[in-house]
């Protein structure tokens, strides 16, 4: 089986120059992509009655507009020359793509610059940063 | 000036009216036989019977499960393609934040106040049979709830009332029936308890650390029910989420808070605490000065502590009915920690804090009452600490306040047909109450509040017997898939 490169997307610009820099770099070297949206969400969080009562539809609606909206989008941006796979997934994001990357083997994760404010990148950490912190395989971040 | 008397005999009109309507309930409710010259009202024994009979049918599963349901609250069982669902975590904070409350504070403090330090004993058996009681009715919750066309579920006594027992009776007519008295009731708990308690009690702190008969809102009670009103209004009517959001974040973190102050003042008087707990279970069997001895502290205690965890009631078997899972025992295990958390460590600490300051033994405790008596006993240790307790009460009040709102909407619901209309008339019923609930004093509100809410008892306790079986057979097939495997911790998960 070919090298994977895990691609985390969403709907930034950042976003879609990490999704042509993979592409660039999988048909460099024969591998295929994985194109991963996370939303974020912890099961530690505080929630009201209501908000549980219509959790399963609204995570539903959450799953459709993932890959309506961010993985499709990003597909076609890879175009049909290299191999590419798609995953919409709740939970932690930097954690969930290091995590994906070791369950597809993946060689390679690239992700776009966030871009969140010093301030909440400072209290909070951004995606790119938390995931240099903790992935297996070299991280790429793309501006 | 003139204002403020119009306010002030405002207030009292509202007082006047309810007051004969609350005696009259309370005292149908608390119907009580006298047993070696104390009254025992029968709705007591009737809880205390039903958690005892729970612990003994299903072999201690209180104590046995209880290990599996702090790894369920984990996540240790969750599955990573169930990450987005509402996590076990989730429904338990929701369900506990709507029972950690004033019950915790003001109930404990009263207890104390009429059976002595003995009543804290009583309290932590209750709890500790309330265990199984929650553990029976959450259960079946989940298994009879309803699905809908969208996704969403409605659970509850209503449903296991109505489907479980007809499948068990063979007919429709006896679970139909109770079902509809416990939908009927739990709106009455939600507007009583779950409202009216809770705005009166908060009402009563914002006035205390506002200077008391000095304080210049002194007379308008009816006004800060009135904001309250407000508040909750915009949540549950309004549909503004951030509120009831930013309350949910608050509310464990007011906790925290609470606990840690617990903790200190109890620091402070390390030196107390084996005498405390000597007063405690010496007041217990053999107490001095508390009227019916043992029996009085006894019922006082089992009282306070069934209107602090709702064991047997039937309420958090609507919130936890919202979790998305395979086998109903999980909800059932993880609902058996809400007792141990309201009861045995929330309620305890409150107790030891009140026994070993010997806030209790003020004279005019009777007349303090509920969080007043609290607060004084914090106050030893922590001088500030009443202002940060009157936010602590206003905060539990208001997420006691939505989620009983959401109950009592559910109970709505069922009797209506899910009727949107009816729906939106009982919310405005609600904030109406709110007003009133704030503008009595405490007798008459915490008379309705305890009568409604114990209503409910009635109907479920009644279906949780007919359903025993049924609950058994369940739990039984649960534990064995866990022992076996079948069901089994998931290794080494990923990112959630």
């Amino acid at each position: 089986m070919a090298a994977v490169i895990l691609v985390g997307v969403d709907n930034s610009d950042a976003s879609r120059r990490a999704v042509e820099f993979a592409r660039d770099r999988a048909k460099e070297v024969g591998a295929g992509l994985v194109l991963v949206h996370v939303i974020p969400w912890s099961p530690y969080s505080f929630t009201t009655p209501e908000e549980n009562e219509t959790r399963h539809a609204r995570r539903e609606a959450e799953l459709v507009a993932a890959r309506e909206q961010v993985l499709e989008p990003a597909r076609q941006l890879v175009g049909d020359h290299v191999p590419c796979a798609t995953e919409a997934r709740h939970g932690h994001p930097a954690e969930l793509l290091s995590g994906l990357a070791r369950e597809h083997d993946a060689v390679h994760v690239v992700v776009g610059r966030t871009g969140e404010s010093r301030l909440r990148s400072m209290f909070f950490g951004s995606v790119p940063s938390q995931l240099i912190q903790i992935a297996d395989v070299p991280v790429t971040v793309v501006p | 000036m003139s204002d403020a008397i119009r306010a002030q005999s405002l207030d009292e009109r509202i007082s006047d009216a309810m007051t004969p309507i609350a005696d009259a309930v309370t005292s149908v409710v608390f119907f009580a036989v006298s047993i070696g010259g104390t009254e025992l009202p029968l709705i007591v024994l009737w809880l205390v019977i039903a958690g005892a009979f729970f612990t003994l049918y299903l072999g201690f599963l209180n104590i046995r499960g209880f290990r599996h349901a702090i790894d369920l609250v984990r996540g240790q069982y969750s599955k990573p393609e169930d990450a987005g669902e509402v996590s076990h975590f989730q429904a338990l904070a929701t369900a506990v934040s709507g029972t950690v409350g004033l019950g915790n504070i003001a109930g404990v403090a009263v207890a104390i106040s009429i059976g002595g330090p003995g009543a804290t004993f009583w309290m932590i058996l209750a709890g500790f049979l309330g265990m199984s009681t929650k553990l029976a009715e959450c259960t079946l919750g989940v298994k009879y709830r309803n699905e809908h066309a969208d996704g969403s579920v409605s659970g509850g006594p209503m449903y296991y009332l109505q489907r479980g027992v007809a499948a068990v009776t063979g007919s429709g007519g006896l679970g139909k029936t109770l079902a509809i008295l416990f939908a009927i009731f739990c709106i009455g708990g939600a507007l009583g308890g779950g409202n009216m308690f809770q705005a009166n009690q908060a009402t009563a702190q914002i006035q205390a650390v506002t200077g008391g008969a000095d304080s210049p809102i002194a007379d308008l009670n009816w006004l800060i029910g009135l904001v309250f009103a407000i508040a909750v209004g915009m949540v549950i009517i309004g549909g503004i989420r951030s509120i009831a959001r930013v309350t949910e974040k608050l509310v464990p973190f007011m906790a925290v808070i609470y606990l840690t102050a617990g903790v200190i003042v109890i620091a402070f008087n390390l030196d107390a605490v084996p005498g405390a707990f000597a007063d405690i279970l010496r007041g217990a069997f053999n107490p001095e000065g508390v009227a019916g001895g043992a029996i009085g502290a006894l019922i006082v205690g089992f009282q306070r502590a069934a209107f602090s965890n709702e064991a047997g009631i039937g309420s958090a078997s609507i919130a936890h009915s919202a979790v998305r899972t395979q086998h109903p025992s999980t909800e059932g295990h993880v609902a058996l920690l809400e007792p141990f958390i309201d009861t045995i460590v929330i309620c305890t600490m409150t107790a030891l804090i009140i026994v070993i300051t010997g806030a209790y033994l003020d004279p005019d405790a009777a007349e303090l009452g509920g969080v007043a008596l609290t607060s004084d006993a914090f106050e030893t240790v922590i001088p500030w600490f009443p202002n940060v307790l009157a936010v602590a009460v206003v905060l539990f009040a208001f997420s006691t306040m939505i989620t009983w709102a959401y109950y009592g909407m559910k109970a709505t619901g069922y009797l209506f047909n899910d009727s949107a209309k009816a729906e939106l008339v009982f919310k405005f019923v609600f904030v109406t109450f709110t007003v009133i609930g704030a503008s009595l004093s405490l007798g008459p509100v915490i008379g309705v509040s305890d009568s409604m809410i114990f209503l409910m008892a009635i109907p479920n306790v009644i279906g949780l017997y007919i359903l025993a079986r049924t609950l058994k057979r369940e739990l039984t097939e649960y534990r064995a898939k866990v022992a076996s495997g079948e069901f089994a911790k998931v290794g080494d998960r990923i990112g959630d």
